[in-house]
């Protein structure tokens, strides 16, 4: 049944086969999207005619290749961009959040605590309708009253980050205040009577407890706010995202283009990954 | 002489508890002191409350002469260690001791060689780039200790910060602890649940049990002299013995046990006739087949078990009405013949017992 | 001992500006934009023409039952799937091949969306790898179309969704002590019992909330259903979005955004009733 104790043979073999096959099958798709990203052929599928760079490399005429596809290098610039934003913003919500709910004692905390895991359960599709429309709300009532025009109102690069940042702000929340549960109490205390301010305490003692959590928070949020896309599909003006970029190319058509973007986001993502996982290991 | 602390009727009440009730006591200047009381007793609430975690509910702490009253911690001129020493762990050794001097505003030459001095002073030269977990649990000690004093506290208070240490590690901390406190000169308030902690160490010792002081005495005069059966039973180990008054003076007076022993002794407080009465006897109060039973109170017990335990070892004995009674067994040979099961005769001076009325 | 109101408000301003403007807001006029719409004038009056509208048309409603159910369908389709993964890792696989399993679980599902739903586009499509191997092998004669049906596109919602039970039950599982099984084997149990009456019951929390974040996910996603299944997949959230950017309707859009809020709400709401939880513990 489990390590230690007796199994069959049979048993054995068919949980590796199951197991093997069900690796095989979460890694197909993106094998297949980054070996067709070398095919030397003007679509992406078989048969393979040989290795080639072009869908990297090559500027035209007949073939553009990504280095040379200014559409998606600008969408990929503006995904950066956004998830730059978007995980500052939402490390240092999120952590005034964890010690507001970690350490604070006030009325309607319980409301408060509820509504912070909301954007759990609301769909990504619904943020992006309502926070559309709630802007669009405000850009009429300041241009009614004040004629005055903001630009964040409307679909642009920073309604995208503020509603990327609505629901992701929550995941970081819960990072951060799961580390800060395990802080010792009395190591503030001890700051405290060694003459540190309230304000220094925090900074000196527990941000720095907390560092760890902290950067892999936001690394998450980044990756996050790299791959989204329900949210963003609503709100994104006249710059899109990789994804939203991605999306609209797919859906009219497909060039292997796409899979050298693939290509590199597996690399990037994986690697960014990766390193998360490995500095949280060396934490422990 | 300066008191370096000073508590006046501190009171504090946590809803319809009182953890602490009417505590009053005065800490002179470069002196150690030492309270000493079970857990729950009120203790640490009492160490809180000077360190400025807590607010009494009444009473003043003055220290240095200047009223603590709505000080915040940060600005009281008192340094604590705490029970597990929160050492802050993502910082080396020097960046612990240096915190305090740095939220001062000190220069920076300035910290360094503060630093240098107190880890030397405190057994630790060279110490400083380490990190807090490749210390041994004495050193991680030291360094709580260090980490106060370079702020040249007036009043160093420790929370039983030798709870975590293993026995033996214990004993040797117990002795440098109380060389250290002689070498800087600070006062020391030291608050623990071990007698053998705050006699070894101590100046004064206050005995606290449900929020009042007891005693408050030299190690000495707690463990010849206690004022309360409570002292008697918690300073050191004691026999007890119930019964009633039938003879008293202002010297002796006599005990006739409920098990039928009648045994002169010494009063504390009134006992006067006829009211019932405890008797507390240490066991290296009882000498075994005393040679000259003159003046002495002599009885029988039966040896049922020897505890052995080097210099501190006891024979467990009962009495004739099989209650236990133990008894120091001196290591000079003399007794090497007792064995389980024998009969033996025990006897003890009057000026050795002490008795008290009768608790309700 | 009393903290400073100067660093309450500090954790607490930030906060309280987060959740009120980008989520209580966005959504309180999502629910009044519903409850809008032109009358026979082309006035904005008050109206529940919207939600008339939405029980009129059966195409409407019958999209709507349809992805609540797959989402279901899905769900449960993940949980089965997941089980037997979650156990080989937590239970089964040697120590040191655990942790590069968990390795490999997660990277997949650190990459966009967008490139695995793409990747398995270019596997199943009439064009695509998988019918070049089978006719190569001589297994089919001629390609068959394998997307844009609904098996298709319920494989695609697993396979998107998968991590979000895979990680909570690999983690309860973990807490479970070995020795409980041992015992129960050694007390006479049979395997199927071992499950049912110990490993089931201690799994319980990861499920719940493994199910919750699944179903919810499923249920509003919109690139597997719009890629996936074709023009003919009727998701819910095709439904929203072809009224907010296609016709322009956001009344009517909005009407079908708080519908599928409700809906999501609803269910999550009774399976947290359903197993005595609260969203907190299943969020921490």
């Amino acid at each position: 049944m489990i390590r230690s104790l007796p199994r069959s043979k049979q048993y054995n073999w068919s949980f590796n086969c199951f197991i093997l096959l069900y690796f095989v099958f979460l890694f197909a798709p993106l094998v297949v999207t980054c070996v067709l990203a070398f095919n030397n052929s003007d679509f992406p599928s078989l048969p393979w005619k040989g290795f080639s760079l072009d869908w990297f490399l090559s500027d035209g005429p007949d073939r553009i290749g990504l280095f040379h596809d200014d559409q998606n290098l600008r969408s990929i610039v503006t995904s950066f961009q956004t998830a730059f934003f978007v995980s500052i913003l939402s490390v240092v919500v999120g952590t005034c959040a964890s010690f507001l709910f970690e350490k604070e004692e006030f009325r309607f905390k319980g409301v408060l605590y509820f509504l912070m895991l909301a954007p759990l359960v609301i769909p990504g599709v619904i943020l992006g309708i309502s926070q559309l429309l709630a802007s669009n709300t405000a850009g009429m009532f300041f241009d009614e009253n004040f004629g005055l025009d903001f630009e964040v109102f409307r679909p642009s690069f920073w309604l995208v980050v503020l509603g990327q940042f609505s629901f992701i702000t929550t995941f970081v929340t819960l990072v951060v205040s799961a580390r800060l549960r395990k802080f010792d109490h009395s190591l503030e205390e001890a700051a405290l009577n060694l003459g540190a301010t309230q304000l220094g305490v925090i900074r000196h003692i527990t941000l720095k407890f907390l560092r760890p959590a902290i950067i892999g928070a936001g690394a998450v949020a980044f990756l996050m706010s790299f791959e989204n896309f329900n949210t963003t599909l609503f709100l994104v003006g006249s710059e899109p995202t990789l994804p939203i970029n991605l999306y609209l190319q797919v859906r009219d058509g497909s060039t292997p283009v796409i899979n050298a973007v693939s290509l590199l986001l597996i690399v990037g993502t994986s690697l960014l990954a990766l390193c998360n996982l490995y500095f949280s290991k060396k934490e422990e | 002489m300066i008191n370096d602390l000073s508590i006046t009727d501190m009171v504090k009440r946590f809803g319809d508890f009182t953890a602490v009730d009417g505590v009053s006591f005065d800490v002179p200047a470069g002196s150690f002191f030492s309270i000493l009381g079970p857990s729950g007793c009120g203790k640490t609430t009492l160490l809180r409350m000077i360190a400025g975690f807590e607010e009494p509910t009444s009473g003043d702490i003055e220290i240095r002469g200047g009223s603590m009253l709505g000080v915040p911690p940060n600005k009281r001129p008192v340094n604590l260690v705490f029970q597990h020493l929160a050492l802050f762990p993502m910082m080396n050794v020097a960046e612990n001791i240096a915190f305090g001097l740095k939220r001062r505003g000190v220069d920076v030459p300035t910290i360094t060689k503060k630093t240098e001095t107190i880890l030397e002073r405190v057994g630790l030269p060279g110490y400083g780039t380490k990190q807090i977990n490749q210390l041994s649990g004495g050193q991680k000690q030291r360094v709580a200790i260090a980490r106060c004093l370079v702020l040249e506290p007036s009043v160093l208070l420790l929370d039983e910060p030798l709870g975590a240490l293993d026995l033996k590690l214990r004993e040797q901390m117990k002795v440098e602890l109380k060389k250290l406190q002689a070498k800087v000169g600070t006062t020391f308030v030291y608050i623990t649940h071990d007698q053998s902690e705050a006699l070894v160490m101590s100046d004064r010792v206050a005995v606290m049990n449900k929020g009042r002081f007891e005693q408050v005495g030299i190690p000495q005069e707690l463990y010849g002299k206690p004022a309360t059966p409570f002292v008697a039973q918690f300073v050191g180990d004691n026999n007890k013995w119930s019964g009633k008054v039938v003879e008293s003076d202002l010297e002796k007076v006599r005990i006739e046990t409920d098990e039928g022993y009648s045994f002169l002794t010494k009063p504390h407080g009134a006992c006067s006739c006829g009211e019932r009465a405890d008797l507390f006897l240490r066991p290296e109060a009882m000498l075994i087949e005393p040679k000259d039973r003159s003046g002495l109170n002599v009885f029988e017990v039966s040896v049922k078990s020897i505890l052995f335990d080097g210099a501190n070892s006891h024979l467990l004995t009962t009495t004739r009405e099989d209650n236990e009674l133990i008894v120091s067994l001196p290591q000079n040979h003399r007794f090497d013949h007792i064995e389980p099961g024998d009969d033996i005769a025990v006897g003890w001076h009057p000026d050795s017992g002490i008795c008290f009325g009768a608790e309700e | 001992m009393p903290r400073s109101r100067m660093v309450f408000w500090i954790f607490f301003a930030p906060v309280i500006m987060w959740l009120m403007l980008l989520i209580v807001l966005p959504l309180c006029d999502l629910l009044t934009m519903s409850f809008r719409g032109e009358n026979d004038y082309g006035d904005m009056v008050w109206t529940l023409q919207n939600y008339i509208n939405f029980f009129d048309e059966p195409i409407y409603w019958l999209t709507f039952v349809r992805t609540c159910l797959y989402a279901v369908v899905t769900t449960v389709i993940v949980f089965l799937l997941s089980m037997p993964v979650s156990f080989y890792i937590a239970k089964l696989a040697r120590a040191r091949v655990q942790g590069a399993l968990m390795i490999m679980l997660l990277l997949p599902f650190w990459v966009s969306e967008l490139v695995r739903i793409y990747g398995w586009m270019i596997l199943l499509r009439e064009s695509g790898v998988l019918n070049f191997f089978m006719l190569k092998i001589g297994l089919i004669n001629k390609p068959i179309e394998m997307l844009y049906n609904d098996a298709t596109m319920i494989m695609g919602l697993v396979y998107t969704s998968m991590l979000f039970m895979v990680v909570p039950l690999v983690s309860v599982m973990e807490s479970l002590d070995d020795s409980l099984i041992e015992a129960a084997h050694d007390l006479g149990a049979g395997q199927w019992t071992i499950w049912r009456t110990i490993i089931i019951p201690h799994c319980k929390p990861g499920i719940t909330s493994g199910s919750i974040v699944v179903f919810m996910l499923v249920l509003g996603n919109y690139l597997t259903p719009n890629l996936m299944g074709g023009k003919n997949s009727l998701w819910f959230t095709e439904q929203i979005y072809n009224q907010f950017i296609a016709s322009f309707n956001w009344n009517q859009g909005s009407a079908f955004g708080f519908l599928l809020l409700v809906l999501s709400s609803l269910i999550i709401w009774s399976g947290l009733k359903l197993t005595r939880q609260k969203l907190g513990e299943v969020a921490s």
